[in-house]
């Protein structure tokens, strides 16, 4: 049997691959747009911005500045504040309002080739306001689900929009890949991954209850802070059940390429899959 | 007690007060979620013309949670001044309103009579109240109180910093608070929210605040918001901290959550007045929020607005220096968008006001609201505008460790501008010895730069 680390860098390289693939393709060579343009005021580091003019003490400044991701030293227009400082922070909000309120193209998901299918909130809006029905399918969606996907999966695979559609759009596409190959060198049978729209953490229970899984994954989008979108958290449950308590699912959180990378993550859900399945056990009580 | 009233023909019945309180709220996500909101426009109007009809005696006879049953019900009722109580108790509501918001009715007047009402009395006088009618009367209710400084005087505009970090590093707590200072942010107090919830780690930040106050003979008051017992025990051991902060909530089950009995906060109250570093005699600091009992399933069925006012009247006991909001902290569930937020604040600054609390405003929203900093500037001027008793001060209004956002220091300077209203008065004058700010509180060219407070 091959060890932990081999298996890794296994998944590792044969996600890499993929992504490296549609990076190259996606290679823009033209001038018109290339050419002559604003620079991108996100590409600036915090640290790195500093606006006092004539600081008492610029370098302890700096070296405080760059113990915290308050944002410091940005300087002041009167009382207000300096237009590249305020159109930063219009962006850095504008990333986390888009990856909430925008909606998850079924294109997308299309393309991915999983089902999908909705929890029983009819809009983002009514989403956000009724956590209670994210939690739950109604009966025709609940039957739909058990007739379409594979019964009895030993894991199952949702993929949930939560509170940001931008997470599953930047990640899916490299952690699903990566947790079925995963899977697949443990020898462990995966189900019919699929998505669910307006869905909750909890929505998690009534399918491992419909399917009769023995884990059940869910990859469902954060809470954006500003400036992040794209963190995508996974939640794992061994014999859920709905009502269960919230300390019987583990929880891998911050998966986005700033944090913990979409494939080290596939890799190691497929991991804690193995774990829950070996010890019968998820959550507090699992030993990792 | 009557419960029934028709509204163009048609009829509406209520089964309880509990109900007509609910039912009688402007609207907010909250209550629809508990599903307890008003179904219709109109059903909210009848609600609110049944509420109007209501004495004073109904609704304290009548409390959202019973008696027998929950201990914020006994702190609140068994808190009120019996003279008042009894002056008023056939008044009805509709009247009652009247006499409050009349311009000619004394801020000073409605205080006294308001220690006769419970915290059902002052929420339904505010689900009567329209969002100018709230402002009016809050701007006259004028409560003060004392640490190290004082606070509360309509003339006075002071900020709570807040320079929280993601891991408590020294260092970066301490850049945020001569930031703020920078801008004449933290006369209110300087708090920070630790991420660690021990006592090495409060004591740890209780000295660093304290040195920097000790250096620069900075006059405010200092807390970190670590959780009571917390805090008890780090000043036990000796950990320099000006006022005790605890979070609160409208309901036995909630406070229980929060781990809160009223005999842990008489003996936290008695112990920062023998062991802490201000004199007093308002030593508390409270955190509320409309939608909290919600969010962790303790509301009992009563609606979010409700809850807060009777967190009010629990706070009232213990005569805290400064008491402030997070409505919108939570989110969408509770509190949906920037209009639902500034009612909220609304009502919450009235409510503690009549409440006897040195009212503060916390602005806020988290990035899953329809809500954006153009809100929370709506929200923030307008509660200044008011007579709020302080609001908080941010580096960019940007919490990085609750993640969320809440006012700047920028608007807090700003603010001062606007209305007119000056810092505490011996953190003007210190301003002012430093060369920072002028006699009319603007800044001079020096502020802004944190690092007038590192010079070698």
């Amino acid at each position: 049997m091959a060890n932990q680390k081999e298996i890794e860098n296994l998944v590792a390289k044969i996600v890499s691959e993929i992504v490296n693939k549609t990076e190259s393709e996606e290679k823009c060579e033209c001038k018109c747009c290339c050419d002559e343009q604003i620079p991108d005021i996100t590409a600036v580091r915090h640290q790195d911005d500093f606006h006092v003019p004539d600081a008492v003490n610029e370098p302890e400044y700096m070296r405080m500045k760059a113990r915290t991701p308050a944002r410091i030293g940005v300087w002041r227009a009167g009382t207000r504040l300096k237009t590249d400082t305020f159109l930063r922070f219009r962006a850095d909000h504008a990333v986390a309002v888009d990856a909430v309120f925008t909606e998850v193209p079924e294109e997308f998901i299309k393309d991915m080739g999983m089902p999908s299918f909705r929890s029983q909130c009819h809009s983002k809006a009514e989403y956000l306001q009724r956590p209670d029905l994210g939690r739950l399918f109604d009966d025709e969606t609940a039957a739909k689900i058990k007739s379409e996907c594979k019964n009895k999966p030993t894991v199952q695979i949702i993929v949930s929009d939560g509170l940001s559609s931008t997470a599953v759009t930047a990640n899916i596409e490299t952690i699903l890949p990566a947790i079925m190959q995963g899977l697949k060198v443990y020898g462990l049978d995966a189900g019919t991954p699929f998505f669910v729209r307006y869905a909750r953490v909890g929505i998690m229970d009534q399918v491992t209850e419909l399917l009769g899984a023995d884990v059940t994954v869910n990859l469902i989008g954060e809470r954006p802070g500003l400036a992040t979108g794209e963190s995508m958290s996974a939640y794992i449950t061994y014999k859920g059940y709905v009502g269960m308590p919230e300390a019987g699912r583990t929880v891998i959180s911050n998966i986005h390429k700033g944090g913990t990378p979409p494939v080290e993550a596939g890799a190691h859900i497929a991991e804690l899959a193995k774990k829950m399945l070996d010890q019968k056990i998820s959550g507090l009580g699992l030993q990792i | 007690m009557i419960l029934k009233t028709s509204l163009y023909g048609k009829t509406y019945e209520f089964k309880d007060v509990k109900e007509v309180l609910a039912k009688a709220n402007e609207p907010k996500s909250g209550d629809v979620f508990q599903g307890i909101a008003a179904e219709t426009a109109l059903e909210r109007v009848a609600a609110k013309v049944v509420l109007s009809h209501l004495t004073v005696g109904d609704l304290t006879e009548n409390p959202a949670i019973p008696y027998e049953s929950d201990f914020c019900t006994r702190v609140i009722l068994d808190g009120l001044n019996t003279y008042y109580y009894n002056k008023f108790k056939n008044w009805t509501l509709g009247d009652l309103r009247e006499y409050l918001i009349d311009w000619e009715t004394a801020g000073n007047d409605i205080r006294i009579i308001a220690s006769g009402f419970s915290s059902e009395v002052i929420a339904g006088l505010a689900k009567l109240m329209s969002n100018m009618d709230l402002a009016c009367t809050s701007k006259k209710l004028i409560v003060t109180t004392r640490a190290n400084t004082e606070v509360g005087r309509p003339e006075i505009l002071p900020f709570r910093s807040q320079p929280n970090h993601p891991t408590d590093d020294i260092d970066g707590i301490m850049i945020s608070v001569l930031e703020g200072i920078a801008y004449g942010c933290g006369d209110a107090m300087i708090g920070v929210n630790p991420v660690e919830d021990n006592v090495d780690n409060t004591s740890r930040i209780a000295y660093a605040l304290y040195d920097f106050m000790e250096k620069w003979e900075c006059p405010t008051q200092s807390s970190v918001l670590s959780h009571i017992t917390t805090q008890m025990k780090a000043v036990e051991e000796g950990a320099p901290l000006s006022l005790f902060f605890q979070s609160i909530a409208g309901s036995e089950p909630a406070l229980k959550a929060f781990g809160v009995t009223t005999e842990m906060l008489d003996e936290a109250n008695d112990q920062i007045h023998h062991m802490g570093i201000a004199y007093g005699p308002n030593l508390m600091y409270f955190e509320t929020g409309q939608g909290s009992e919600m969010s962790i399933d303790a509301d009992c069925g009563v609606d979010e607005m409700t809850l807060e006012a009777r967190t009010y009247g629990f706070g009232r006991r213990y005569a805290p220096f400064c008491v402030n909001n997070v409505s919108g902290f939570i989110g969408p569930e509770t509190i949906y968008d920037g209009r639902e937020a500034l009612r909220a604040h609304l009502e919450d600054q009235f409510m503690g006001k009549m409440s006897g609390l040195p009212m503060g405003s916390g602005c806020a929203y988290t990035n899953h609201m329809h809500c954006d900093q153009n809100d929370l500037e709506i929200i923030d001027m307008l509660m200044c505008f008011v007579g709020t008793n302080y609001v908080a001060g941010l580096p960019l209004g940007d919490d990085v460790m609750l993640s969320y956002q809440d006012n700047s220091y920028h608007d807090n300077a700003t603010m001062r501008l606007l209305t007119g209203r000056k810092p505490v008065v011996e953190f003007h004058q210190w301003m002012m010895k430093l060369g920072l700010m002028r006699e009319d509180a603007s800044l001079t060219k020096a502020a802004g730069d944190a690092s007038f407070f590192l010079r070698n």
